[in-house]
């Protein structure tokens, strides 16, 4: 039977209740206001347990709630549903569908309503690929469906241990998300009925594959000073921390429409609802490079911006990432964008603080590390039982306070992520977009130009940043000619490689070959000797050939003048350099 | 009806705690004692033990003071007739009109659903060339003014008071010295602006409770206007004091203070009020524009850093002038295309033009000789603080870009300023000697009108790099 408790106490969002029976960890239950019809049911989850009272973090508002109300618990820990139907969906924290929810009760977030997150009326073209007979485990396989693009399979369910048999396959037709598809037995002769949903504890990772593998392959993202200076892999993970104003929401936005992957998913936990609405408007306009379809196809939108409820933007990280690993498990390429996870610290934080538990730096909780870690390791390349590939690559900005990365999110966060995209006050004020610091940051990834030809030109960027640094006491004139050429080596590469136009179709998202083609070109400028004699020349043949770069950078790659360009560009640096 | 307590058991600051059944969490109860009666809230409940935060502070409160439970949570009343008044945090007339208690309104309302957000796309104008030329205010929006204790920034919202065009105007002040509250009341009364204009103020002599509530009261009653169809711009003074009482509480209530005694829920806090700024589809508007002071003019400080990152953009007050400098308005591209075709090169080439200046103006300081570049760039400098800087200036937006063509061609030749010569051809102002005179023929007014389609998607030009 049902367990159900009484509320003790309320403070905040925390509520504390006494229960019969028993309760798990994690667990989910709902607070009852009201009685009748006007009764709003809060969802809320137990985190801590002592003795016969259960710590509950409400995910809504609690105001209203009084000693002795009633407390039902579901059985379950919070999960997020899976099926045919994800892609495209805007949700909440809790998976609430926000267009739906809009439509039910208009402009406000009404507390204790709660929708199903997949539509149980949309039917599917369900193909069969089991037969009766096979033997199947978790993850593998009964059928599929197509959803957009993709072939979405449907699988046995996650929570299924061991080998079953299939006893019944329906045949191929349309049927909606409900309708029993399958029936599986075990080893003691049960039969288990499988419908195209399933349900998974957002909190755990899936694990339904056959092995993880390194990550390798570059995840291209079309940023320069990323793809080729500071790589991400597929089944990576990175970090963007940078202050106010520094552009990381931008960054994440221009991410998430050219990233060379097939599912994007993006968390807006926690940040402005502005930023969100323009992706949630833009979206459905904007064409996806790769299959020329609406990005949204492609698309799920977790959306828990900083004023909805704190609980829930706990949970928002976790359902987006259990959606992203979903995905991975038919084989695709996801990635997870989480936007702030700063925010997400804070919500443990406060959380934290209601449970009066003793702080660690900053208040934060001491086992923030341990989370950000487990987190961030949901990401992967794996194997799976059918021998293709997936991945999930998990890219989370930070909003250090005060923009100083020796805080603890960062800080935890550095630990455990394989490239790190540090943006810098500097650059951002000085309109250097992408203000990714090409000196801070680092990647622990492949990049699509061989690592030693980066190094070298990272080199001389330091070098020139160096020099720039010295010149501000010296001035131009205590500098050597060598020195100052180095200093406008690194100035010209900042221009015209690692700064993009962002609102410039062409610049704003550069293919591989072009960015490879790009390098070339680049590092002749820059590995030339140039035997100039006067700073000025030395500066005006710069500005000039930035000049012709820039140009070139916003000549579409099919446009007949390009290569011509490219040509005119080698030819003047080989003339300059030769007039020894 | 309501059954009446008589003991307290804990008192501390203006916390107190006793013991009552059947209470709500977040009702409100009333605090009679020998000093008065006040209202109270309920912010905790544990068991038999009830907490109660008491808004007149807890000064006075006897143990034997009588608490009557009133089953309600915190509500204000809400009509026209708020227009042209003035109340405390609490609700209370400050003025010496009626009291109201027709049509009480919720203050805690539940955020606005994402998916329910549209794009802004209006311009807020406020006649100040700071704000409308270069970093616009846009419907919707919300909006910081950072300054140090000491800038002029209740001058400048007054101002923004009584010359935006919105419908309504909410001013929530807290910790307001009691002259200050005066200095708006008189301003708007003066102006005649005080008809559109609803007050809710907490002066610094109020109870601190009053002060947490100044938002919320305010942005509840800006959410029914808005509603109802009214564009309201929201004028918040200080929300540094906000943060203040905030923490006062969180400390009283012994609870973990996280970053210089802040409670960890800060950006919630503040978040949840700011967010309340929404274009409502088919309806209203509330903008908001907040200064936020900052202790010892540091950004990072944990309210103005918050605050950032919270906020769309900052302006900086700073020598009594918007520093067009780390000012930024992130939802200026959304309207200033619309505006007139020579907005956005005027914005840009006037601010790098100013930051050369900085820089010509520190070679001179440092005994450099000067060039002929560099003494153009100090006329411009001049001119630019007093005639689009100074906040005295107040032109609508078209005579301000017209005076920034001024300013341009009186300091500059029209190749020198870095100006598309598409644009300079258009709107460089001819002088005498000029060859080209139809331009200078035609009225200023056919140029606001004509819009042209490319210039329209010119990107929001960075910024020189190349120094």
């Amino acid at each position: 039977m049902d367990t159900t408790g009484k509320i003790v106490g309320v403070n905040g969002n925390m509520i504390n209740v006494a229960f019969e029976g028993a309760v798990a960890q994690n667990e989910v239950g709902y607070a009852c206001i009201g009685s009748g019809d006007s009764i709003q049911r809060l969802m809320c989850e137990i985190v801590r347990i002592r003795g016969r009272v259960a710590d509950m973090q409400v995910f809504e508002d609690t105001r209203g709630l009084q000693i002795n109300d009633v407390v039902d618990f579901s059985g379950n820990m919070l999960s997020a549903e899976l099926g045919p139907g994800l892609l495209r969906s805007i949700y909440d924290g809790l998976q609430n569908p926000l267009p739906q929810l809009a439509e039910k009760c208009g402009f406000f977030l009404q507390r204790g309503t709660y929708l199903p997150a997949l539509d149980r009326k949309a039917e599917w073209d369900f193909t069969p690929e089991a037969k009766p007979g096979d033997r199947l485990t978790a993850g593998e396989s009964i059928g599929s469906v197509p959803e957009g693009i993709f072939k979405h399979r449907i699988m046995v369910p996650f929570a299924l241990k061991g080998v079953y048999t299939v006893k019944s396959v329906i045949e191929a037709g349309s049927y909606t998300i409900e309708k029993e598809i399958a029936v599986l037995t075990d080893a003691d002769g049960n039969d288990i009925p499988v419908t195209m949903t399933q349900r998974w504890p957002v909190k755990l990772p899936i694990t339904c594959f056959e092995e993880r593998l390194r990550p390798g392959e570059t995840m291209t993202t079309r940023v320069r000073s990323v793809d080729t200076f500071f790589p991400v892999a597929l089944g990576g993970t990175y970090c963007i921390p940078g202050p106010f104003g520094a552009g990381k929401t931008v960054l994440q936005q221009v991410t998430s429409r050219y990233a060379d992957v097939d599912i994007v998913v993006l968390a807006a936990c926690g940040e402005r609802a502005g930023e969100v609405v323009e992706t949630l408007r833009e979206f459905p306009e904007l064409t996806d490079p790769r299959t020329g379809k609406s990005l949204m196809d492609r698309t799920i939108i977790i959306c828990n911006t900083s004023s909805m409820p704190v609980a829930a933007r706990e949970a928002s990280v976790y359902t987006g990432v259990t959606l992203a690993s979903y995905y991975r498990q038919m084989g695709l390429n996801v990635l997870m964008l989480a936007d702030s996870t700063s925010r997400w610290a804070q919500a443990l934080r406060e959380l934290s603080g209601r449970l009066e538990e003793i702080p660690g730096e900053e208040a934060f909780p001491a086992y923030l590390e341990s989370l950000i870690a487990n987190f961030y390791e949901r990401a992967g390349y794996v194997l799976l039982k059918d021998g293709s590939k997936g991945s999930v690559t998990i890219g989370g900005t930070v909003s250090p306070a005060g923009g100083n990365f020796d805080e603890p999110v960062t800080q935890a966060t550095l630990k455990v992520v394989g490239a790190f995209h540090g943006l810098s006050r500097a650059r951002s004020d000085a309109r250097r977009f992408p203000a990714i610091d090409p000196l801070d940051s680092w990647s622990k990834y492949s990049s699509i130009i061989e690592i030693d030809r980066v190094e070298k030109l990272r080199s001389i960027l330091r070098d020139g940043t160096n020099v720039a640094q010295m010149m501000k006491v010296v001035g131009e004139e205590g500098t050597s000619i060598n020195d100052f050429t180095n200093y406008l080596k690194s100035e010209f590469l900042d221009s015209v490689y690692l700064q993009q136009d962002a609102f410039n179709e062409v610049d704003a998202a550069t293919p591989v070959e072009r960015q490879r083609e790009m390098f070339d070109l680049a590092e002749k400028a820059m590995t030339s000797d140039y035997p100039y004699t006067d700073k000025a020349d030395a500066r005006k043949f710069f500005q000039g050939v930035v000049q012709d770069f820039i140009d070139w950078n916003q000549i579409a790659s099919d446009a007949p003048e390009y290569a011509e360009h490219r040509e005119a560009i080698a030819k003047k640096i080989e003339e300059a350099a030769t007039n020894a | 009806m309501h059954k009446v307590y008589h003991t307290i058991d804990n008192l501390a600051g203006s916390v107190i705690t006793l013991r009552a059944e059947g209470v709500k969490y977040g009702e409100l109860a009333e605090v009679s004692s020998r000093t008065g009666t006040s209202l109270a809230q309920v912010i905790k409940l544990d068991g038999a033990h009830v907490t109660l935060q008491v808004f007149a502070g807890a000064r006075g409160i006897a143990t034997d003071a009588k608490v009557r439970f009133m089953a309600t949570p915190m509500k204000v009343p809400f009509s026209d007739a708020l227009l042209g008044r003035s109340f405390t945090g609490s609700a209370q007339p400050r003025d010496k009109g009626p009291q109201l208690t027709d049509n009480l309104i919720d203050i805690g309302t539940p955020s606005v659903n994402p998916a329910k957000r549209i794009i802004p796309s209006n311009m807020v104008r406020t006649n100040i060339p700071m704000i409308d030329v270069f970093n616009s205010l846009v419907e919707s929006q919300k909006l910081p003014v950072f300054a140090r204790a000491g800038e002029p920034y209740n001058e400048l919202l007054a101002r923004i008071a009584l010359q935006a065009e919105v419908d309504i105007i909410i001013l929530g002040g807290m910790g307001l010295k009691y002259d200050d509250y005066l200095y708006f009341r008189d301003t708007l009364d003066e102006s005649g602006a005080l008809s559109r204009t609803v007050m809710f103020v907490h002066t610094a002599s109020d109870p601190i409770v009053e002060c947490m509530l100044v938002p919320d009261i305010a942005l509840a009653t800006a959410e029914k206007f808005a509603l109802g169809g009214k564009k309201v711009l929201v004028l918040l003074t200080d929300m540094t004091s906000f943060a203040d009482s905030l923490k006062e509480i969180a400390i009283t209530m012994e609870q973990i203070p996280s970053n210089r005694g802040y409670p960890g829920d800060l950006y919630s806090q503040l978040a949840s009020r700011y967010e309340k700024a929404v274009d409502f589809e088919g309806a209203g508007s509330i903008t908001i524009l907040a200064v936020t002071t900052m202790p010892g003019d540091d950004v990072t400080h944990p309210v103005p850093d918050n605050t950032g990152y919270i906020t769309e953009g900052q302006f900086y007050l700073r020598n009594g002038r918007i520093e067009p400098f780390g000012s930024l308005s992130r939802l200026k591209q959304q309207v200033n295309k619309d505006s007139r075709e020579d907005h956005r090169t005027i914005m840009d080439s006037m601010i790098k033009l100013y930051a050369s200046y900085k820089e010509a103006q520190e070679k001179q300081s440092m005994g450099f000789r000067m060039s002929d570049w560099d003494l153009k760039l100090l006329k411009y400098g001049e001119r630019f603080e007093a005639e689009m800087m100074d906040l005295t200036v107040n032109i609508p937006l078209e005579k301000a870009l017209d005076l920034g063509w001024q300013i341009l061609a009186d300091c500059f030749e029209a190749n020198e300023a870095g100006i598309p010569s598409k644009l300079a051809d258009k709107f460089w102002p001819k002088k005498a000697k000029t060859v080209n005179s139809k331009a200078e023929t035609e009225p200023k007014e056919a140029t606001v009108a004509t819009v042209d389609k490319d210039s329209t998607k010119k990107p929001d030009e960075p910024e020189s790099v190349n120094k």
